[in-house]
């Protein structure tokens, strides 16, 4: 009977190796060796290991990371805010509008295909789009709305944001339009016949229905924009830092043990509001 | 004997020949190990030792990484064509330079680094001193590299000037020295002095001063360099052009000046200053170009680029001076035997002229001028390294018309430019703490 169970479990075990190798080498042992290294010391050209906390000590008392902290959320909140609310309609308008089945693949696809174009082009064509003697500002010149060309389009948080947007959109899309198609339309008609309105369809039937989707799409947002440093860099002109850029910084000035810290730091933190995230909704439940 | 090794071989480096014995003993110890190693040693006692030398040391690949600016495919393809052996080419901004020089030794054959840079990771010790003995040319290296003086009477800049960085006491020297010891550690090959550039068809009136970077005539329209330790530098010229700030060594500030320099940066950046900031070479491109920045820091061959769209575009001399700065290859210390003397007979050839000649005509400076002239016309000559007005078309290496008849360089001749460098690019005592300052700014 033991055997057996040893048995059953060595197979269990056997199963699971795969993954637990491919997160092991790959998941575990990087962010082990970055936890690591944040508390070893640096000179300005070699990093050698040590046990001390000042790397922590300068990051966490420091006001730039308070500021740049302070950004990173800032364009993190506003992001989300906008590719929830354009993912949300979108995703909406295909799942509940479009009737035909072929019509919304057809539709989905579509919405994919600026995927085929690596993001950072996505992104630098903005650039040329909204600069000041750009095509933005020259038709909004020609139509008479404008007699100077307007400076905050190009190397402002405002382009920041617009392309976090555009860029990150569709990852919203997807897990929102996902759930949406799991929803048994004969619970809205029901509740049409029963007298409710669109707006209380939507509030009381759609939005609690679509709520995994709605989180896991927060999930990819929030931690993609956390994350970034090229998008920041490019358009805010290099004007606006992100806790991204302070730690491609740290890099490129040799301070591994740093950004090493700052690195933690930034996982702890996005690591936080993902668990706050889940507070609101058990997506292991409603999947 | 030797002369005849250089009938039947043709091009037989000369170096390589005065080490012949000792380098054959070596080769030939690594060649019995072979499998064909019969055969080779059996043609060696009938040709002699360059037989060898010229066969195999077409089999030596060295790897050069260093900025974009001298790490060029014309040049490896000539190496190729004029010395026989390969050499792989990467090109990298400044701080991966910088941090790839530092921690990792084991992926690069030959350094092509800044001066300030070689500062900062010489004392890595991945680097080994090269004997001036076996350099052909060292005689004819301009002064600034050897005594840092242009001519007798030239006064030395402020920060790290080449030669202050240029020399070590021994082959395994850890400490830099004031004289020429017979043991450089980067082979100068490259340099330049800069400057801000203007769009003079977007600007009224005159630009003469490093202070109207902060002018709030170009309010939105001016952008500063983002790699710090350049970048400062820029700063404190435009912050002492303003009468705000005297510095003692503009290359080595102390903590107040680096306060005070940041201070007035990040007043100027929250009032709206600057359009961007730029970080490698094509965005002060584009951000000129487009006309988003009408004032910037930048580097020459970025006018010309910009010029060559068709866009006017001019290195504005300054009344301060120039901020200087100078590029050097160094040799991995893994470097050993034939390597080693391939690494050698490269940095001969650098010097040799065509290279220097190559980068003469995109608006650097050649290392060793003279050579250079040997590769270059007489007009093009004039133009670039004389400052004369040119008297037709100057083209660059790849064919581009880049001037037309009649025009003169910006700044004038190499005396008048290199003369009037006012600070070469460093890296300051307080490293760590205009980083911090910098990073501030930054994200200001």
């Amino acid at each position: 009977m033991i055997s057996e169970r040893l048995r059953l479990s060595g197979i269990s075990w056997l199963q699971l190796s795969p993954i637990l190798m491919i997160l092991g080498f790959f998941l575990v042992l990087p962010i082990l060796a970055i936890v690591t290294v944040s508390f070893w010391s640096s000179t300005e050209y070699s990093y050698f290991p040590d046990f001390q906390f000042e790397n922590y000590q300068y990051l966490l008392t420091s006001s730039v990371t308070w500021s740049v902290y302070l950004k990173t959320f800032m364009f993190t909140a506003i992001t989300w805010f906008c590719t929830l609310v354009i993912g949300f309609t979108v995703a909406y308008f295909l799942a509940f509008h479009v009737r035909s089945l072929y019509t919304q693949i057809g539709l989905f696809l579509l919405c994919t295909i600026p995927f085929w174009t690596s993001n950072i082009i996505r992104m630098i064509s903005w650039i040329p789009f909204l600069g000041r003697n750009g095509i933005a500002n020259s038709a909004l010149m020609d139509m008479g709305m404008i007699d100077q060309p307007l400076e905050w389009l190009l190397f402002s948080d405002f382009a920041v944001i617009l392309a976090f947007v555009h860029l990150f959109t569709l990852f919203m899309i997807v897990p929102i339009f996902n759930t949406m198609m799991r929803i048994d339309h004969s619970l809205v008609e029901a509740a049409r016949d029963a007298g409710a309105s669109g707006l209380q369809i939507l509030t009381n039937i759609i939005i609690p229905l679509s709520k995994p989707g709605i989180m896991i799409g927060s999930i990819f947002v929030v931690t993609l924009v956390m994350g970034d440093f090229i998008t920041v860099r490019f358009m805010s002109g290099g004007q606006s830092a992100s806790v991204g850029r302070l730690i491609s910084n740290e890099i490129g000035l040799l301070q591994y043990p740093a950004a090493s810290a700052s690195a933690v730091v930034l996982l702890a933190t996005v690591l936080l509001m993902i668990a706050i995230m889940l507070r609101f909704v058990d997506i292991r439940k409603e999947l | 004997m030797k002369d005849k090794q250089v009938d039947v071989n043709g091009t037989i480096p000369s170096a390589l020949l005065n080490e012949g014995m000792t380098a054959h003993e070596r080769q030939r110890r690594r060649l019995l190990k072979g499998a064909s190693a019969s055969a080779v040693v059996a043609a060696s006692t009938v040709f002699g030792v360059p037989t060898i030398w010229a066969q195999n040391i077409k089999n030596v690949t060295l790897r050069q990484f260093g900025t974009g600016v001298s790490n060029l495919n014309d040049v490896a393809d000539k190496v190729k064509e004029d010395l026989g052996f390969t050499l792989e080419m990467t090109a990298l901004d400044s701080d991966s330079v910088a941090q790839r020089a530092a921690t990792q030794p084991n992926s690069f054959d030959i350094a092509d680094i800044e001066y300030w840079i070689c500062k900062k990771v010489w004392p890595a010790g991945n680097l080994q001193a090269m004997d001036t003995s076996k350099i052909d040319n060292y005689d004819k290296i301009v002064g600034i590299f050897k005594d840092g003086k242009l001519t007798p009477e030239s006064t030395i800049a402020q920060g790290t000037a080449p030669h202050t960085v240029g020399f070590v006491d021994g082959p395994d020297g850890k400490n830099f020295v004031d004289e020429e010891s017979g043991w450089m550690t980067l082979i100068p090959t490259i340099y330049n002095a800069d400057t801000l550039g203007i769009r003079p068809d977007l600007i009224d009136g005159e630009v003469t001063s490093w202070a109207q970077l902060l002018d709030p005539q170009f309010k939105g329209k001016a952008s500063i360099l983002d790699i710090a330790s350049i970048g400062i530098m820029d700063a404190a010229m435009v912050c002492e052009a303003m009468g705000e700030i005297s510095y003692g060594d503009k290359g080595n500030m102390t903590r107040e000046e680096i306060d005070k320099t940041m201070a007035i940066l990040t007043e100027a950046k929250k009032n709206g200053q600057f359009r961007a900031f730029w970080k490698s070479f094509d965005e002060s491109v584009n951000l000129m170009a487009s006309g988003e920045v009408v004032i910037q820091s930048m580097w020459s061959p970025a006018i010309t680029a910009v010029k060559a769209k068709g866009i006017p575009c001019v290195y504005q001399p300054l009344q301060e001076g120039y901020r200087s700065w100078g590029g050097g290859i160094g040799l991995s210390k893994n470097l050993s035997g034939l390597e080693l003397d391939a690494a050698y007979e490269y940095i001969n050839w650098y010097l040799s002229g065509w290279v220097g000649g190559y980068l003469m005509r995109q608006g650097y400076y050649s290392a060793v001028p003279e050579t250079s002239k040997n590769f270059m016309t007489a007009d093009e000559w004039g133009f670039w390294f004389e400052g004369k007005p040119s008297e037709g078309e100057i083209v660059n290496p790849q064919g581009v018309v880049m001037e037309q008849a009649g025009a003169v360089r910006d700044g004038g001749s190499f005396e008048q430019r290199m003369g009037s460098v006012a600070c070469w690019n460093a890296v300051m005592d307080e490293n760590q703490h205009m980083i911090r300052k910098w990073n501030e700014f930054i994200a200001a």
